[in-house]
């Protein structure tokens, strides 16, 4: 399965959010912890709400969690 | 290795023992008599019905205890819901499986036109069924495990 050319910073954000959990994430996106390491692996593009719903976990606009192509900076 | 990777192995194993068990206790009780006789049309009948009911009763009781070992071993709660991830893997384990049910239904159809016993038509039709949902297993362990 290839990459997908939507990625994200959410591994990152996680430990600079007092090192939050997978678990912890997924409680507040409201989604399985699945998810989100299919997410962190970059195996899995989100919908649009979840994108919304994980960039508001982190208190930050969507695109400073997530990024198209090879727009990777953070 | 996370919750649902785990389950679908065991349903794949699952799948694959309860269809060989259930083939070794029928096995025997295959009907001496011609291949078209009455009674050969109701062991058929009976196999897909019992086997139909003990495949849901056993994944009951299997999935039971799969959640009661997975919360010993791991001290994490299963989860209690499927987000769309899981019900995106489910719609594709769905459309497999189903893909390979139809092929294997006009197997059996073309198996009836090329004048083979019907019980070949049977034995194709519950080989078909066996297999959709080994299929189905497969394709959510293989989306687990790779993504989407």
């Amino acid at each position: 399965m290839g990459k997908h050319l939507v990625g994200n910073h959410i591994r990152k954000l996680r430990f600079s959010n007092n090192e939050m959990t997978q678990q912890q994430l997924a409680d507040k996106a409201g989604v399985t912890r699945q998810t989100i390491v299919a997410l962190e692996k970059g195996n899995y593009s989100p919908s649009l709400e979840l994108a919304f719903r994980i960039a508001r976990a982190f208190n930050l606009p969507l695109e400073e969690v997530f990024f198209y192509g090879d727009n990777s900076k953070l | 290795m996370t919750y649902q990777e785990k389950k679908s192995i065991v349903s794949l194993i699952s799948v694959i023992l309860i269809f060989g068990f259930f083939c070794l206790y029928m096995y025997p009780q295959h009907p001496r008599g011609g291949l078209q006789s009455t009674e050969t049309f109701r062991y058929w009948g009976s196999f897909v019905l019992v086997l139909t009911l003990v495949s849901i009763v056993a994944h009951i009781v299997i999935s039971i205890i799969f959640n009661i070992l997975f919360r010993i071993t791991t001290r994490e709660k299963e989860p209690a819901f499927a987000d769309e991830l899981d019900k995106f893997i489910e719609l594709k384990a769905h459309r497999n499986s189903f893909f390979v049910f139809i092929l294997g239904f006009l197997f059996a159809m073309g198996s009836l036109v090329i004048y083979q016993p019907s019980q070949a038509m049977f034995m194709i039709l519950i080989a078909s069924g066996f297999l959709s949902d080994v299929t189905g297993s497969i394709t959510k362990l293989y989306h687990y495990r790779k993504g989407i």
